[in-house]
């Protein structure tokens, strides 16, 4: 099919008021940043020590900032959602622009947000917490952060360029085939998603190897810190669903390219094949993001409870039950399918199943707070607030697991509470948790207490006032994705004060972003290395960590090392470490994961409009980065003790 | 305790970036990566498996498979992978000219494999079994072509290594890249192993 | 994993690969087995796919030990574990999806 000439009219997406501001920002933006890095001097600097960095920290530190900003943009739709739901009959979006905006919201917040969060905890704890010098394949690691980096700018692209996909994040044929959905909107989803999904599972193997083989002496799995275990688990879970969501993409995206028939109605397809693989993805998926956040929870509360978790044993068991057993978990999305009461019962009852490991951790939670000497910190407001958060989401889960139950919450916005309560709940409030817990680690200073203290209110109550409303709405009969409703159906009061709720989070997000601007100025800096009175490694370090991380790998004989470490010291038992420093082995920067996954952006934009040479050419230059990479020789050098002494001696550390 | 033992292994790993250290560790992550890309190749199976029936107006797969023809392929791809056995071998045992003789023999098999399954695909293709045709043919291409497509790749990956192996010999890491690029092409066996039983055997049987 | 060679050959005999042997054999001798047993008919079809399946699985096993040397490895054998995870999960996708889809084609 030749759909060219339409696709070259509408090239840049033209006719809407809010696009063409947007356009005008981005171009500003664009010209703001050239300006600032040519008049500084700065492009040099930029691709030196960001661009081709292979350091855990600082590709953590960029996750964290794509992360950022793409909350802020997902976020922006979710306001205009609201806005135009706020009351009946409203006509603030055109019906297709709204299809466009809840689709990028929830691919954005998912893919875009939710993942580059966990991956950027990730990449700033779990060296330093396992006392390693970086992850195992660092360069590997570079290639992952560059590929979710591009494939967030081709998904974003289509905002401007060719239009948005509006098939909704799921993307579901055969309303996303090409008859239905002709425009290049939902080839940018399905090659977006797919150049940052083969990222995903890079990073997944580089930290399910990085906790296996290189944890410090002494360093068993029982020791290490739960943060490093709920990544185990997520890394498990990326490595067994990513490659899933690969397949579910890439045979739509042949059905959408090359007329193939997997998922039409026509010739043989079967549309509900693809909802089969991708809740296949898609359930291991929300335990991928929840995860991690469990980890960060764990470490918050052990923390600012100065007390060592409650049930050591029975939060790694529950995390690794979660990980296995929610593989086993899909058909719950999509129960009215009618697969026939054997299998609806099957997985009614495995979704039954997974809450209990989930509820053992919330008592843990509370156990560990139980008689603990309780600093109220703002990570741990937001673990707080996360407790009761999860707990209702998590309650209104189980009543979606009763399949027969769930024909009548099924796409309602019953639904859409549920998994905004734990998803936001728990990731984002985890995420945020997380970022303010590691930020010294990571900047060297904090952020400030007062204003945390505002945003996270803000944003905690707004998070009640907008999602409460919306459990009644789907009780009243509001379902997902509709446009307008009209005035006479009792559901104008709760909307209204949902969107009200939407606009207090987005309050509490500005007051977060005031909050980080505000303490790069004024923020406490961390001199001490160990700002919080912590448990784990990272602690131990200076703060921002030096590039190698550990002069001398530490000996671990504790759980909860760095704690047993101050312990001894304060016992008077502890000698100086008199091991003396050896040279160490690093890996050297490498501008080629950039340009590998530039050439991935390439070849993708390519396939969008069915350019194939262009396509041809991007993967051209995919093949020559691998071939450089593999008759590279010089990958790696030796900083001099010398120079490890003069460093440890200007942070303080003889 | 194993545990301790393997804890100050990865700290030797960084201590003294051994290439035999640094290999294990790649070794390791290599088959972590193709537990990945098994599930990667059961969603095909599955997806084959579901559609493999739903010839709509198109050919069934009776119609289509020719015995003698992927009788070769079985043949010929089991034969290549016991010659990248015997290159492995003869590297362990330090035998640099042999261990490139039977990589080359390996990469002529799986040359005449790709030649062979393109033209079946072309003969098929020719006579109107285009994957447009039907869900069952779709299923089918994508499935063999998705392995097809891996050989290939595995070909030129190899190709790499045998120009790198000839110019350094068995120094640094070479013999951690050969081991790899092996495990990479028994993978390649086994998951046509079910493709030969579940596509092209049941596809004659029915 | 004994990458590297040794420097002393072992006396001066030259290796021969046995186990390599073996394993091609086997893998020959189960595809002619798989393969007559389609074209003779020599089962029903309902146990003859299960025939063939139980030889494609004995020939992931071949390949696993005597061409891949899944044993061989330092510290504890992860990747075994993940590979057996791995499969566990292949068979769920597999059998999950044919029970799943194959709703309507009941007859009730």
């Amino acid at each position: 099919m030749n759909l060219e000439p339409t696709y070259a009219t509408h090239f840049f997406v033209t006719g809407d008021p809010m696009i063409y501001a947007a356009d005008v920002s981005i171009l500003l933006v664009s010209a703001a940043i050239v300006f600032v890095l040519t008049y500084f001097k700065k492009w040099g600097w930029l691709w030196r020590e960001w661009l081709t960095t292979v350091d855990h920290k600082k590709i953590g530190i960029m996750y964290m900032i794509a992360a950022l900003l793409m909350l802020f943009r997902g976020g922006v739709d979710a306001l205009l959602m609201r806005t135009q739901l706020a009351l009946p009959n409203m006509h603030f979006l055109q019906p297709e622009h709204y299809n466009q905006i809840f689709t990028t919201h929830g691919t954005l917040m998912i893919l875009f947000m939710a993942m580059p969060f966990i991956f950027a905890m990730m990449n700033i704890a779990v060296p330093l917490q396992i006392g390693a010098r970086d992850v195992a394949f660092p360069y590997l690691n570079a290639v992952s952060f560059w590929l979710f980096f591009f494939g967030a700018l081709l998904f974003n692209l289509s905002f401007v360029i060719g239009g948005s996909p509006d098939a909704g994040w799921t993307s579901y044929p055969p309303l996303a085939e090409v008859p239905f959905s002709p425009g290049p909107g939902e080839n940018f989803y399905l090659l977006g998603l797919q150049i940052s999904g083969i990222g995903s599972i890079a990073t997944g193997i580089n930290f399910f190897v990085t906790i296996l083989k290189m944890r410090a002496p002494g360093m068993t799995l029982m020791r290490m810190p739960l943060f490093c275990w709920s990544v185990l688990a997520t890394t498990i879970l990326i490595i067994f669903a990513f490659p899933v969501l690969t397949v579910a993409l890439a045979l739509l995206l042949i059905d959408r390219i090359a007329g193939a028939h997997f998922f039409s109605i026509f010739d043989g397809g079967n549309p509900m094949m693809y909802v089969n693989l991708f809740w296949m993805w898609g359930h291991p998926e929300v335990y991928i993001v929840v995860l991690p956040a469990f980890g960060i929870f764990s470490e918050v509360v052990a923390t600012f409870s100065r007390k060592r978790i409650f049930g050591y044993a029975s939060m790694v068991a529950s995390m690794m039950a979660i990980a296995i057993i929610s593989y086993f978990t899909w058909v719950h999305h999509f129960f009215t399918m009618g697969a026939g009461p054997g299998v609806n019962s099957f997985f009614a009852v495995s979704t039954m199943i997974i809450a209990i490991p989930t509820g053992v951790k919330v008592f843990n939670w509370l156990m560990t707070m139980y008689r603990g000497r309780i600093r109220m910190t703002v990570p741990m407001l937001w673990t707080v607030g996360f407790i009761p958060n999860f707990a209702i989401g998590g309650a209104s889960g189980v009543m979606l697991s009763v399949a027969p139950a769930d024909y009548q919450y099924h796409n309602s916005y019953f639904l859409i509470a549920h998994f905004h309560q734990v998803l936001i709940g728990g990731t984002v409030f985890g995420m945020l948790a997380g970022m303010y817990y590691w930020w010294p680690k990571m900047f060297g200073f904090m952020l400030d207490e007062r204003l945390g203290r505002w945003a996270f209110w803000w944003f905690n109550a707004g998070f009640y006032v907008c999602f409460l409303p919306q459990y009644v709405l789907g009780f009243m009969g509001m379902t997902r994705r509709i446009y307008v409703y009209p005035a006479h159906m009792g559901w104008t009061e709760w909307n209204f004060i949902s969107t009200l709720g939407a606009f207090m989070m987005g309050v509490g997000f500005l007051l977060l972003v005031a909050d980080i601007l505000y303490s790069i100025r004024h923020g406490e800096r961390d001199v001490t290395g160990d700002i919080w009175d912590g448990r784990t490694l990272e602690w131990s370090l200076p703060s921002p960590a030096p590039h190698y991380n550990f002069a001398r790998i530490p000996v671990v004989t504790a759980r909860d090392a760095w704690w047993a470490m101050k312990e001894a010291r304060k016992r008077g038992e502890a000698l100086p470490d008199a091991r003396p420093l050896a040279p160490i082995h690093m890996p050297k920067n490498s501008g080629l994961p950039f340009l590998l996954s530039l050439s991935f952006f390439v070849a993708g934009f390519g396939l969008v409009f069915n350019w194939y040479m262009l396509a041809v050419a991007g993967f051209l230059g995919v093949g020559l980065c691998l071939l450089l990479r593999s008759f590279a020789e010089d990958k790696a050098y030796f900083i001099p003790v010398e120079e490890i002494a003069r460093t440890e001696a200007a942070l303080g550390r003889v | 305790m194993a545990v301790v033992h393997e804890a100050s292994d990865a700290f030797n790993v960084r201590e003294h970036g051994h290439h035999h250290d640094e290999d294990a560790l790649r070794i390791f992550g290599f088959w972590i990566f193709l537990t990945s890309d098994l599930i990667l190749f059961a969603c095909l199976f599955a997806t084959y498996v579901i559609l493999s029936n739903h010839t709509g107006s198109g050919p069934t797969p009776a119609d289509m498979f020719d015995v003698p023809a992927f009788t070769a392929e079985t043949i010929i791809l089991l034969t290549s992978s016991f010659t990248c056995g015997l290159a492995t071998f003869a590297m362990h045992h330090g035998r640099r000219g042999l261990m490139l003789t039977w990589l080359i023999v390996t990469l002529l098999l799986g040359l005449a494999f790709v030649g062979l399954e393109a033209s079946e695909f072309t003969r098929n293709a020719l006579a109107g079994a285009t994957m447009q045709r039907s869900a069952f043919l779709s299923a089918f291409y994508t499935l063999v072509g998705t392995h097809g497509c891996h050989v290939s790749f595995g070909i030129l990956w190899m190709t790499s290594i045998l120009i790198q192996a000839w110019r350094k010999g068995l120094a640094g890491e070479i013999p951690g890249k050969v081991f790899i690029v092996g495990l990479y092409w028994h993978f390649l066996d086994v998951v046509w192993v079910f493709i030969f039983t579940v596509v092209y055997l049941m596809g004659v049987m029915r | 994993m004994a990458l590297h060679p040794s420097s002393a050959p072992h006396g001066g005999k030259r290796p021969f690969p046995w186990s390599h042997m073996v394993g091609f054999i086997l893998s020959i001798v189960l595809t002619v087995a798989a393969l007559w047993a389609v074209l003779a008919r020599a089962l029903h079809p309902g146990p003859l796919t299960t025939f063939i399946l139980v030889l494609g699985v004995l020939q992931i096993v071949v390949q696993l030990f005597f061409f891949m040397h899944i044993t061989e490895s330092e510290g504890p054998p992860w990747h075994a574990w993940m590979l057996m995870l791995g499969f566990v999960f292949v068979v769920a996708i597999v059998a999950g999806s044919i029970w799943i889809m194959s709703f309507g084609t009941e007859a009730y």
